[in-house]
């Protein structure tokens, strides 16, 4: 039974590729859940399915079972086992939270930096400003790379069915996001409207995209590659159809995307909204053409 | 427990109509009643109403998800599909249906001839059909579709009247299920018979008063939350839109801090439903009584501290979370505690495979997942991934079907010689089983893949590389839909031409069984008698010869007191 | 074991002659509804609970509080309702034991009195919103502000209205006496309750706001 679970925790198949090694540890987090709870599944359905065949009622046989009505020891022990393991795992997964930046201060409320971050990206990226929090909530940077190479900030924003990219460096605005492999990436995240949440499946984070707040995540790609970003929180109709691709890229192709696309914006000056659904479902242009309408203006104010 | 001067004369013969068994008429149970019996049954019988509707809901968006677009019906409609069936499976389901058992049972098995406040526990029925048909008006009007969650500003700008109707309806329902709640502690508490000490009670009525408790100090604050959310609907107040300065994520907190709980006020009446059914039927003590009360307790009072984990990766600091994560792991400690003894209950017993019994078999394996899956979710780092996603959705219909649902319809076979006076159907009851168990599985356990490869929740246009887990979902749910139709069809049936029960066909120790079936009303003919303990199998049979059973003495024990 | 039903039932016969001394009858749990009253009143508090949490965390996490160009609380009127809530409780306390003492005229004074500050004190809150410089849209803090104290108004008028009753059933010679008084007791929880709750919404809403 051990070994089944074992093996069954290291070879299930279920997760997708891990682009990022945060993502890796993830995985070894339910790796090793997957491996415990497979061990207690087969332990109790087994039980279960043994008393079904053992135990059964002989006909006719309308005496009572032995009166056993309990066993301390083995009380503790099925007391004891399980507070362990939720000891373990909390431990565990306490730690790979950390790795991944989630105690970091920049994200986790700490009151010094927050009045950092609400004078940084207080601007006019958030229409409803009004309510400005100067509380940042999500993933921060990995102590472990804090002291690295400064990351790539990018502003997100998230509006009813799409996501806009705006890169501060080079003023680049865009649908789709481009990051240079190997390069932590911050993204600055605030909703237009209600609440998005910004997921990257392969790197196994999600956050809340909050209007009125600002949230953050940081991560880095450690694959060249095309990934999928979804929306994951209920945000209306087209939910299903709110998603854009994230390009993993070598630092050439990434520098070149951005000129390509400074120069395009130069030359047209037009928006750059992408149409969330790919290709193929058409039939759902038709209601977003008038979202469009509300993202040319909010685009039209995130023009540097 | 409450005695009368005239039945203090139990050598007396009761008057001779008494000894016909009064009934109530067909008709009682279609109006006001005060009766705990009848209230029981109005409930159970709303609820599977409202059961079938959610069900049907739940057949089309399956149906709408066997391909990626959305070609069967429109997104919008989608959404209020999804919003309506949660919100219709959760408030009048599951936990009407928790309120029915509690109403049927609670009074009986403690001996008492109704509950503290009878007129009350009419109301509160009452208050069901209203709220139900309020809600289900909805349709016609546009019904809401921010989701049973309604989280602002989504639940502000989607449809303003089904919006309303949503919020009302929920007050409505929130209030009866408080009235309930009042009604059982203060009976359980207050109205045992007089040698039953707590700790002789049966396990349902502590899980009761667990429940009870959560009803009582969550239900208010959503009530407090929904009237926050309606002045911002209608009053433009902004207490959550961020647009006029408010904060969405303290409604999340509010929410969460009832449904939580909620969770619980929906899992725990049929925990200790399957604490009842497991050692009648088994002809086994429960294995660690105590354990098993406190831990429904430590669950209730666990279960108020957890509510952010639903907010991993909402606006929750990081240090909450982990806070949260502790308490959330710690929960799974009473609950292991529990799946542990209903095991060490069936080990070593003289099993009657019964519907009843697979039924809450079948709850122990389901639950099981849901369980394992939930200790995976409190983990911060793994729950970021799969949060809102379909692993989401897998986890809670381990929970809450195959919980709560297979819970609920062992109970049903269990008490169903006893709420009528006829046995049910076996062979219908163990197909009803075999295709609920078989489509449940096939439905959902599909589910949990799609959520880690990456499909969210909540849409009804999917990307095309998930059709074949999806499509399988769908054909599962088909078979789950079929499954309902032996058990319509085994109920009516035994209704009218089911074997006669008698008293206690199970015979089983608890109070319910001392008294006729269906029980009289005001529920027994003299003073019941508390002779054992409520799961005391296996010890006094030593002392009874091998011929003469439970119910011969019940028989001899109503005789001689006539 | 079936020698001992009989015990039991004797047992229980002499129980529930006992209870019967008591008086404990039939349908009638004076009792249980007092217990009741305490379970509602525990569910009641949780939703003021609600709101005050609300507000806290706004308080809480909101850069700028009290909101801008909110202009500070009037204290007054709110000092005068205060006052005149605390003192209707002791009032109505004085109603409660002359009732004890058989004295329903004295109950009926001390309950009017108290109706009469209940309807002095909503009146006042009437005045003092109508006199307000800010809206229930203005800001969060006068959303805060007047679904709080409205909320709480509601359960005022509730308190009277319950008063009223008992002054209504009290006509009826002998409805209350020294040894049944449900109505009596309940409603001054209630009152009591409501005060308390006042206290609390003072401090929370109109103190440390201002």
């Amino acid at each position: 039974m051990t070994l089944i679970s074992l093996w069954y925790g290291q070879n299930h198949g279920l997760l997708p590729m891990a682009a990022s090694n945060d993502a890796g540890e993830v995985d070894e987090l339910f790796n090793f859940m997957m491996t415990i709870a497979t061990g207690l599944f087969l332990l109790v359905e087994g039980v279960l399915v043994y008393s079904l065949f053992k135990f059964r009622r002989q006909k006719g046989d309308t005496t009572d079972g032995p009166p056993i009505e309990g066993n301390v020891p083995l009380e503790i022990v099925w007391t004891a086992i399980p507070t362990v393991i939720v000891f373990i795992l909390s431990i565990y997964s306490f730690e790979i939270y950390n790795r991944m930046g989630g105690l970091d201060p920049m994200a986790a409320g700490d009151p010094g930096p927050q009045m950092m971050a609400h004078s940084h990206h207080h601007s006019e990226l958030v229409a409803l400003d009004t309510s400005q929090q100067n509380i940042a909530l999500g993933l921060g940077i990995s102590p472990e790379s804090q002291q690295g190479i400064n990351p790539l900030e990018i502003k997100v924003n998230g509006i009813q069915y799409a996501w806009v990219f705006t890169y501060p460096e080079s003023g680049v605005i865009s649908g789709e996001i481009h990051v240079p492999v190997n390069r932590p990436v911050a993204l600055n995240m605030t909703a237009g409207d209600v609440i998005h949440a910004f997921w990257l499946p392969e790197f196994r984070i999600k956050q809340d995209v909050i209007p009125g707040r600002e949230t953050n995540l940081v991560f880095t790609a450690n694959q060249v590659g095309q990934y999928p970003v979804i929306c994951a929180e209920l945000c209306g109709a087209y939910h299903g159809g709110m998603k854009t691709q994230l390009y993993v890229q070598t630092e050439e192709e990434y520098a070149q995307w951005i000129q390509d696309n400074t120069f395009a914006m130069k030359e047209s000056g037009e928006s750059v909204a992408m149409n969330p659904v790919s290709n193929s479902d058409t039939e759902f242009l038709e209601p977003y053409a008038q979202d469009m309408g509300v993202d040319a203006d909010t685009l039209a104010q995130l023009k540097p | 427990m409450s005695t009368t001067l005239e039945r203090n004369a139990p050598i007396s013969p009761p008057p001779p109509e008494q000894n016909e068994h009064p009934q109530r008429k067909w008709y009682e149970y279609f109006g006001f009643s005060t009766d705990h019996k009848v209230i029981g049954i109005q409930y159970l019988v709303t609820a599977f109403f409202f059961y079938f509707i959610g069900g049907a809901l739940a057949e089309v968006m399956r149906t709408e998800l066997s391909t990626p677009d959305p070609d069967f019906v429109q997104p919008e409609f989608y959404n209020q599909l999804l919003t309506m069936h949660g919100t219709i499976m959760l408030f009048l389901w599951i936990i009407p249906a928790g309120a029915a058992f509690a109403n049927y049972l609670i009074p009986l098995m403690i001996g008492a001839e109704d509950m503290a406040f009878p007129r009350l526990n009419g109301v509160a029925f009452w208050m069901i059909p209203p709220g139900g048909i309020l809600l289900m008006s909805s349709f016609f009007n546009g019904a809401p579709q921010a989701g049973w969650t309604s989280y602002p500003p989504l639940s502000l700008v989607s449809g303003k009247s089904g919006e309303e109707i949503w919020i009302l309806s929920i007050l409505i329902l929130g209030t009866s299920s408080m009235l309930g709640a009042f009604n059982f502690v203060t009976t359980i508490l207050l109205m045992r018979m007089p040698d039953m000490d707590i700790h002789s009670m049966p396990l349902f009525c502590w899980s009761m008063l667990a429940t009870s408790g959560l009803i009582i100090i969550g239900t208010p604050v959503l009530g407090a939350a929904l009237i926050l959310l309606s002045f911002d609907l209608i009053a433009g107040t902004a207490f959550f839109n961020p647009a006029g300065g408010g904060d969405p994520i303290v409604y999340q907190h509010m929410f969460w801090f009832y449904s939580h709980p909620a969770v619980y006020i929906m899992i725990l009446p049929f925990f200790g439903a399957i604490s009842e059914i497991l050692p009648v039927h088994a002809r086994k003590p429960i294995f660690g009584y105590r354990a098993i009360a406190y831990s429904s307790l430590a669950i209730s009072f666990l279960g108020l501290i957890v509510w952010a984990h639903h907010m991993f990766s909402s606006g929750t600091p990081g240090w909450l979370r982990m806070f949260f994560m502790a308490t959330t792991m710690i929960i799974a400690v009473p609950t292991g505690i529990k799946v542990f003894s209903w095991c060490a209950t069936i080990w070593g017993g003289k099993l009657s495979l019964n519907s009843a019994f697979i039924f809450a078999v079948g709850f122990l394996s389901s639950f099981l997942i849901g369980g394992l899956s939930g200790v995976m979710l409190a983990s911060v780092p793994f729950d970021i991934h799969v949060h809102d996603t379909y692993f989401i959705v897998a986890h809670f219909h381990y929970v809450l079907f195959g919980g709560s649902v297979f819970g609920l319809f062992a109970a049903v076979y269990h008490w169903f010689p006893k709420m009528t006076g006829r046995m049910v159907n076996e062979t219908l009851g163990q197909i009803h089983f075999v295709m609920t168990f078989i489509g449940f599985n096939i439905t959902f356990l599909p589910m949990h893949q799609l959520g880690l490869q990456g499909m969210n929740r909540r849409i009804a246009l999917y990307d095309p590389q998930f059709q074949f887990l999806n499509m399988v979902c769908t054909v599962g749910s088909y078979i789950l839909a079929l499954s309902t139709f032996p058990f319509i069809i085994n109920i009516i049936w035994s209704l009218y031409k089911g074997e006669k029960a008698g008293r206690n066909p199970w015979r089983a120790l608890t109070l319910e069984w001392q008294t006729a079936s269906p029980p009289i009303i005001e529920n027994f003919e003299e003073e019941p008698v508390l002779w054992a303990g409520p799961y005391d199998y296996g010890i006094d049979t030593e002392s009874i010869d091998g011929d003469e059973d439970v119910e011969d003495m019940l028989a001899a024990v109503t005789s001689e007191s006539q | 074991m079936q020698g001992s039903t009989v015990d039991n039932k004797s047992q229980i016969a002499i129980a529930s002659e006992q209870e019967a001394e008591q008086g404990h009858g039939h349908h009638e749990h004076p009792d249980f509804r007092m217990v009741g009253l305490y379970i509602f009143l525990i569910s009641d508090s949780m939703t003021f609970i609600g709101f005050f949490a609300a507000l806290l965390i706004y308080r809480a996490i909101m850069p700028v509080w009290p909101p801008e160009g909110m202009p500070e609380f009037e204290l007054l009127i709110p000092i005068i309702n205060t006052a005149i809530l605390v003192a209707s409780s002791f009032v109505m306390h004085e109603g409660q034991k002359s009732l004890k003492q058989n004295d329903v005229g004295g109950l009926q004074k001390y309950f009017g009195i108290t109706a009469a500050m209940g309807a002095v004190f909503l009146a006042g809150q009437v005045y003092e919103y109508s006199h307000a410089e800010f809206g229930l849209t203005t800001n969060l803090l006068a959303s805060c502000f007047y679904v709080l104290t409205g909320f709480h108004g509601l359960h005022v008028l509730t308190g009277v209205l319950l008063i009223l009753c008992v002054l209504w059933r009290s006509r009826e010679e002998g409805h209350y006496s020294a040894s049944s008084h449900f109505g009596v007791e309940a409603a001054e929880i209630y009152w009591h309750f409501v005060d308390v709750i006042w206290l609390v919404l003072f401090v929370l809403v109109y103190l440390i706001n201002n």
